[in-house]
This record gives structure tokens, sequence and C-alpha cells, in this order.
């Protein structure tokens, strides 16, 4: 189970990144995560939003640089260790994870951590196999 | 006052232009027996060898430009048996295809002649040590120096450009006496040497410095920080290499060794040849060269030319300090870059010929930077793939220019479309 990831290119100017969230939110879409990765030029801006192929349209539209990428979301427990259970599993298989950001859902409460791998079949194969199952994007909502 | 060749260098008017027409008169019927390409061009414009007697009669011949230079890509403007080659250099074309000028033995001794005049003018002797930080290789700098100081019988270091620490080193070690590279890198030479506290440890007195635009400012400012009289130098791949004009100790303009190529002021939009003091286009043939001879070459810098006595006692034509180009080349850091050289590339590799380069001087040293815009579909989601494209484009762009630019992607449809003519370039120097 793999969940849509917007990924939006952000210039290191001001302004530029509320200008994506303006666009967004016109058209009534609502953020789940979100989280950046950036260098001193420019940055990737990673979101997870309600309805991602409606909002990939509407950035396209509007002219940024989007794409649409799988990543693998997976409930954490709220206790000490449980991030590294995971990643422990990934690293034991050779996975090597792109980048990984967490978010906290209002309605159930639950903890959540996304992953970005090279390959999203592998990794929830050898997930499973641990007893950890990734979520889909119903139960993000 | 000394002169390297002082019967020409301080020939009377009269005796220069009997050379000037002689060596005209040959070098005209032997391109039009030796060369097609050029045979065409003068059957086209209706003259013929017998039409060109005298260096007046100069304004009949059709002007040749970058565009023939690359159309005759590699070999047509050759006018001597491929054996009797021994050196090519090169320098970058307007979008990719470079220019190749070929050497005989006989040219690369008068271009080396012409070097030597010129660090004669910059008062070097057989005595001095001469410091070569231009790069050798297709690039003229290095080479053409190298050959004069050679002729000289100056000792040279051919130093080549780079490792500022081992320059100045050898600098210090070996008593280098006069610097030749460009003024931006003399510049930074000289803070360089005063940062390390070696200002006592030199023994320069001369710098020799051209391929580059620079200000008087900053003439005086090298001047002061070294310790030296510096000295401007002029020249092209396709004319020679350094070395076609050269500054004296007067320091008012640069005498053009107008016994090998004779210049000319033109109105760039008519052609029409204007009268000395004025300011127009400079276009040069060549009247010695044996393989790579050009009749009126428009070179798109623009100055003017003065016959007024020179302090020095030459007599050598001079040119003024350049005033720009009646085309969109820049210098960046001494290398000839066309805007349409970066085009080329950007559709290469896929990318939008929407772009903007943008240039300025931080502490005498040029900066280069090409804004380029991401298309949509060229973004994935890593930080990294960003990265890997800008680095990618950097290596492109070094290959078409000899230089890197700091390539900076940004978002789609973000520079600025024009309703008339695009604006490819911001220079933000001052000189």
């Amino acid at each position: 189970m793999t969940i849509d990831q917007l990924s939006v290119f952000v210039e290191n100017k001001p302004g530029h990144l509320l200008e994506i969230t303006e666009t967004l939110g016109g058209a009534g879409i609502d953020l789940r995560a979100l989280s950046i990765g950036d260098t001193a030029e420019f940055g990737v801006l990673r979101l997870i939003v309600s309805e991602a192929d409606r909002a990939l349209a509407v950035l396209r539209e509007a002219g940024f640089a989007v794409s649409l990428t799988q990543v693998l979301a997976v409930s954490l427990a709220d206790t000490p260790g449980s991030l590294s259970k995971i990643l422990r599993v990934i690293a034991g298989a050779g996975i090597n994870v792109e980048y990984l950001y967490a978010f906290v859902t209002r309605k159930s409460g639950s903890a959540y951590v996304v992953f970005r791998v090279e390959d999203n079949a592998a990794a929830t194969a050898i997930l499973d196999k641990n007893g950890i199952v990734p979520v889909g994007p119903e139960d993000l909502l | 006052m000394n002169y390297f060749t002082p019967d020409i260098e301080c020939a009377s008017y009269e005796k220069m232009r009997a050379l000037q027409s002689e060596r005209l008169t040959q070098t005209v019927r032997r391109v039009y027996e030796s060369v097609p390409y050029y045979r065409e061009m003068m059957d086209k414009k209706g003259v013929t060898p017998a039409d060109v007697r005298t260096v007046d009669d100069l304004p009949k011949l059709p002007f040749l430009t970058k565009d023939d230079l690359r159309e005759a890509y590699p070999y047509k403007l050759l006018a001597v048996p491929r054996s009797e080659v021994v050196r090519i250099q090169s320098t970058s074309g307007t979008t990719g295809k470079r220019v190749v000028a070929f050497y005989t033995q006989n040219d690369i001794d008068k271009w080396d002649e012409c070097c030597a005049r010129a660090i004669v003018a910059a008062s070097g002797t057989k005595d001095d040590v001469v410091h070569v930080c231009y790069g050798y290789g297709l690039f003229t700098g290095g080479p053409g120096l190298n050959g004069g100081s050679h002729m000289l019988g100056s000792m040279t270091l051919p130093m080549s450009s780079g490792n500022t620490e081992r320059q100045i080193q050898f600098m210090c070690d070996l008593g280098s006496t006069i610097l030749c590279c460009t003024p931006s890198y003399a510049a930074y030479l000289a803070e360089s040497v005063i940062a390390k506290g070696l200002r006592d440890k030199i023994r320069l007195k001369a710098g020799i410095f051209g391929a580059e635009a620079w200000s008087e400012e900053m003439r005086r400012d090298i001047e002061a920080k070294l310790g030296i009289r510096a000295y401007d130098i002029y020249g092209l791949t396709e004319i020679a290499g350094p070395g076609v004009s050269f500054e004296c100790a007067a320091q008012t303009g640069m005498h053009i060794n107008e016994d090998y190529f004779i210049p000319e002021i033109i109105d760039p939009d008519t052609g029409e040849t204007l009268p000395e003091e004025t300011r127009g286009e400079l276009v040069f043939t060549t009247i010695s060269k044996e393989a790579f001879p050009v009749l009126r070459y428009r070179t798109r810098d623009i100055c003017t030319l003065s016959r007024k006595p020179c302090a020095c006692g030459r007599t050598l034509i001079k040119m003024g300090k350049l005033m720009g180009r009646t085309d969109d080349m820049l210098i960046i850091r001494g290398v000839n870059v066309f805007p349409s050289q970066i085009e080329t590339v950007l559709l290469q590799e896929g990318y939008s010929p929407n772009y903007l380069i943008v240039v300025d001087r931080v502490s005498h040293t040029d900066t280069f930077e090409v804004q380029v815009e991401l298309t949509p579909e060229m973004f994935s989601d890593t930080v990294r793939q960003v990265a890997q494209r800008e680095k990618n484009l950097v290596g492109a762009m070094r290959s078409m220019l000899g230089i890197s630019p700091k390539v900076s992607l940004v978002a789609p449809r973000t520079i600025a479309r024009s309703e008339g003519k695009a604006v490819r370039v911001i220079d933000k120097r001052k000189i």
C-alpha cells in the first residue's frame, strides 16, 4: 500500500512558498502533511493532501514544477525506540531511505512516518515480513 | 627609449604606407589564387587583385565576418598546403562551432615578434624574468607571450593559469620581473601577495594585462598594490593572438603592429570607412600571414584610431580602449561568451531557451551565473536530482564555453518574457 505525495520545486526567494499554499487553499485542498528538503539555492516541498490528483492538476495549471510520487507511510507507536525498530528492518534489508518525515493526524491522534525509498514493493515486503503494515490514504484522514 | 624593431616601430608614415601597400597587394593576389572562398567573395563584389594597388583600395574588398569563419570551418580559409601548417589555436564560435586559426612557422615567428615588441614596450629586456600566467593550449594568451619572451631572450616562466600559491612562490623564488595575465587575475594575485605579507619579496616591475576589459582605476589599483607599471595588450585569435596591438610607456592607447595588420574603423551599420579619431567598428586585414590570412575581418570591437604623435617615439597607429561590441559577445574572465552558445546547450539538453545570464565583478573577479527554467516534466521529488541536473548543465556549458558558470534552476515560466527583444544578459560590471 502506498500513498500519493506531491513534490513541488520551490525557489529560495520570498513569497514562492506562499504562492503554492495559496494556490492549494484557493482550490479548497487540505494539507495533511508537509516537509521541505532544501539547499542554499532551492527547496523541494513535499505534500500529502486531501485530493492528490486534483491538487496536481491545480498546481500544474498554475505553472509550478510539480510531480506525483508514491511513498510509504507507517503508523508509529508513541513509545521510545519505535522509529528505530522500523529503520532497523529497512536498513537490515539494505534499502536506502531517500528522505522521511513524520506527522500526527488530527482525527485518530496517531503518529505516522512517511518514507521515500527506491523500490516500494521490496520495502513493503520486508516490512510485512516483520509485522509492519504500511497504511493507505484513507487511514490518513 | 627601447624598441624591438625600431626601423618599423618608428618608421615614417610614407615608408609604412609603402610597405603596407606592397604587402597588401601580394596578400590579395595570393588569397585570390589559393583560396576559392575568397575568390568567390571577391568575384561576387566584382573586385579583382588588379584593383588593389595601395592601402587606399582596401574599401573595395568585401568584409569577412565571424559567420564566414564558421562557414569556412575548418579548412576553407587555409591558404597554404596543410603540410606547411605547424600549429593551430582556437577560440569559441557563436553557436558552438569553434574558430580554428592556422599558423606556419613564419606566422608563429611574426606573432612572437609582435609579442616581443609588446614586452620591450613594457620595459622588458633579455635580462628580465617573464612570468606568463595566461592559459596555454588552444587559447592564444599563453603561447603568444611565451613566444615573445623567447624571441626577446628573456627567461620565460610558462606558468599557465591557476594555482595561485605556486605562482607566488615562483614569483618570489625566481624573481619574476614582468607579469603577463588577465587584469582580473593580476588584481587577485596582488591581493594574495599582500595578504601573505610577501610584497617585499617580489621583484615585479611591469605587467602586461589583456584579454578582458579593465578600467583606468583598476590599472592604478594593480600598479599601486604590486609596485609596477601595468600595460594593456590586445589581440584576437582570428588575426593572430595577443600582440596585434600593445601599450607603451605613455599608456594612452595601444600601438597596432601595422606592418602586419592594417586597421580600419567602419560604421557598423553601413560598412563605410570612417576617418581617424572617429568611433566605430575595428576591422583588420593581415598582410603577412601565410596560413590564415584574413581580409577586412570585422572584429565587432568598437574603438577609435589615432595617428597623433606618441611620447614613446613610435609612429605605429594607436587604437583607444575598447568601448564595447557591435554584437552580444561577453568577455567573462577573459573568455569570449556568446548568449547563443548558452541557448544551444539548453536546447541540446532539453531545456527552455528562456534563460538569463547575470555577470558581475566581485573583488576584481567576474562572476557568471546562468538562470535556467525547469520544465514541469523534468522535476521529480528529490533535492539530489535537481542538484544533479544543475551539475550536468554546468558540465555541458563548460565544454561549450571553456569556463564554468554557476547554473541556477528556477521555476517554470518565471524568467520574464519580454514583448520585443528578449533581455538575456544582465551585466552589472562597472568597467
